[in-house]
């Protein structure tokens, strides 16, 4: 009896508590710190990111046979005189680009990710329904949560853009998904992870999944803003 | 005395009305258990061309050994069947078969095996929280591993590998490299980040990852055994280039347009800037 009686006692002296907290949001219930710069450290596919790889190297990228007809008939000056310089800096591709990240919080619940090369900002929204959809972007609209110590993101309503520089197509229905993930280097710093997985069926036979490293920097000293260019 | 007992049994009763109200995060971890298929759409292993260590921070001595290597070695029979280090989780082309071993009493995991393929020996991750051997004991293929639960991730420390290389185009680790490797699950995606450390031949730490799928279809504990085969003769020495000799250290700059400093694994190669520094004059 006396078992019941303190144990209701304590759920009484928690329950007001719990009650009087405000609903969580983004922020408040990050279960880590992503904010910071962050510099990509280019371990992987260094010469499809590092330097723009020439027409028809497709090497890796599971294409439908309708993507590597629009690959190969990839224009950047037709980008460029067309004010589609950014098709590589889109959500498909932004994070594997070589640049530096700023994250930040812009309110409470929409995480900003803006990149130096490019110069893009996304956005990730943890009130899905805060807007309709709108026009499509590059970065499109992103959905954010918080899962099991990591950061879901999922991305749609994007503009067709390039997974790599050299024309490799993603559709306007492509739906991105990502996880972002810290962890701590044995000697100090931290790495952030970012596990990427671009789902098109018009141009892609299976999601394409990459991972992505950066390493986190003391500030921005090392910024440098420069716009998108197709070549 | 009755009072006494009352609490300690109401004790655990508060705890868990806390926990449920979230009031203290659960001890969280993942299954890792299962087969995980590989989807290669990173261009990993490098072995397309002979001097391709992009990519890989290497120091100076690290770089001399590298341009030295010939795969012409692997010709030789006793280097047929040598395999890779641990750090082939990240950088080979095949999945992962993962199982755990549990104390049949009290149900807690002892270890967690990822299986062999036909180059690549099995690891198993120690998770009794037995220590890492002396630094004298025996050096293996996969080296010896512990790990731990860290929230969600699990973290392994691997120790006591061979001498080998951290890419088939002979890229060195020495026998003093270690690697920090976590697995993160999310969903039906495995991912797995590696930071290598080698004070003999690399520059800086090397960070690598790379992700597996789950899969319905089992893979296999073990690969294919390896068979060693007369491939001709390879003369009386170890395939190998003296000093400024190899005959491919400019192959990725003709080829692909790859920088040397890049091809040959200069650290400052893997941050932006680099690119930048590359790019024509407008």
């Amino acid at each position: 009896m006396r078992i019941v009686v303190i144990a209701t006692m304590l759920v009484s002296a928690v329950l007001p508590a719990v009650g009087q907290n405000p609903p969580a949001t983004g922020k408040s219930a990050a279960p880590v710190d992503l904010t910071g710069y962050w510099v990509a450290y280019i371990t992987k596919d260094w010469r499809f990111r590092m330097v723009t790889p020439r027409k028809g190297d497709y090497q890796a990228v599971p294409m439908t046979e309708q993507a590597r007809k629009v690959a190969d008939s990839w224009d950047p000056a037709a980008d460029e005189a067309a004010g589609n310089q950014c098709k590589a800096y889109g959500a498909g591709a932004i994070m594997r680009a070589p640049a530096r990240f700023h994250i930040t919080w812009q309110d409470d619940n929409t995480l900003k990710v803006e990149s130096d090369a490019g110069m893009q900002t996304r956005l990730f929204h943890f009130n899905s329904t805060a807007k309709p959809a709108g026009e499509r972007t590059w970065q499109g609209n992103s959905t954010a949560q918080w899962q099991a110590g990591s950061l879901k993101v999922v991305t749609n309503n994007v503009r067709a853009g390039y997974l790599r520089k050299n024309g490799i197509p993603y559709s306007e229905n492509a739906v991105v998904t990502e996880y972002f993930d810290v962890a701590p280097l044995p000697e100090g710093g931290q790495v952030l992870l970012v596990t990427t997985v671009v789902d098109d069926p018009q141009y892609l036979r299976l999601p394409f999944m990459v991972s992505s490293d950066f390493k986190k920097e003391a500030d921005g000293s090392k910024w440098d803003p420069t716009p998108c260019t197709s070549r | 005395m009755y009072f006494k007992m009352s609490l300690r049994r109401a004790a655990p009763l508060a705890a868990a009305f806390l926990c449920l109200l979230a009031v203290c995060p659960a001890h969280a971890q993942m299954e890792l258990t299962g087969s995980w298929a590989a989807r290669n759409h990173e261009f990993l292993t490098g072995d397309g061309l002979p001097v391709d260590f992009t990519g890989i921070p290497l120091n100076e001595e690290g770089r001399i050994r590298a341009l030295s290597y010939s795969q012409s070695q692997l010709e030789m029979i006793e280097r047929q069947c040598q395999g890779w280090p641990a750090f082939y989780l990240v950088q080979g082309p095949f999945g992962l078969k993962i199982w755990s071993d549990t104390d049949p009493l009290k149900g807690n995991v002892i270890s967690y095996t990822i299986g062999a393929w036909e180059d690549r020996a099995p690891m198993t991750i120690w998770m009794d929280g037995r220590p890492h051997p002396s630094p004298n004991a025996l050096h293996t293929r996969s080296g010896f591993t512990t790990g731990k639960w860290e929230g969600n991730t699990l973290v392994a420390y691997t120790t006591h590998m061979k001498a080998g290389f951290l890419r088939k185009t002979g890229a060195p680790n020495s026998d003093e490299a270690t690697m920090t490797t976590r697995f993160y699950r999310h969903d039906d995606i495995l991912t797995i980040l590696a930071v290598v450390e080698d004070p003999i031949y690399l520059a800086e730490p090397w960070i690598s990852s790379r992700s597996f799928q789950l899969s319905a279809t089992p893979l296999p504990p073990s690969g294919p055994p390896c068979v060693t085969a007369y491939e001709g003769s390879v003369g009386p020495t170890a395939p190998h280039y003296l000093p400024e000799k190899n005959p491919f250290v400019d192959e990725m700059t003709t080829k692909y347009g790859v920088p040397r400093d890049a091809a040959i694994g200069k650290p400052e190669t893997l941050y932006p800037e680099y690119r930048k520094a590359t790019q024509p004059a407008k």
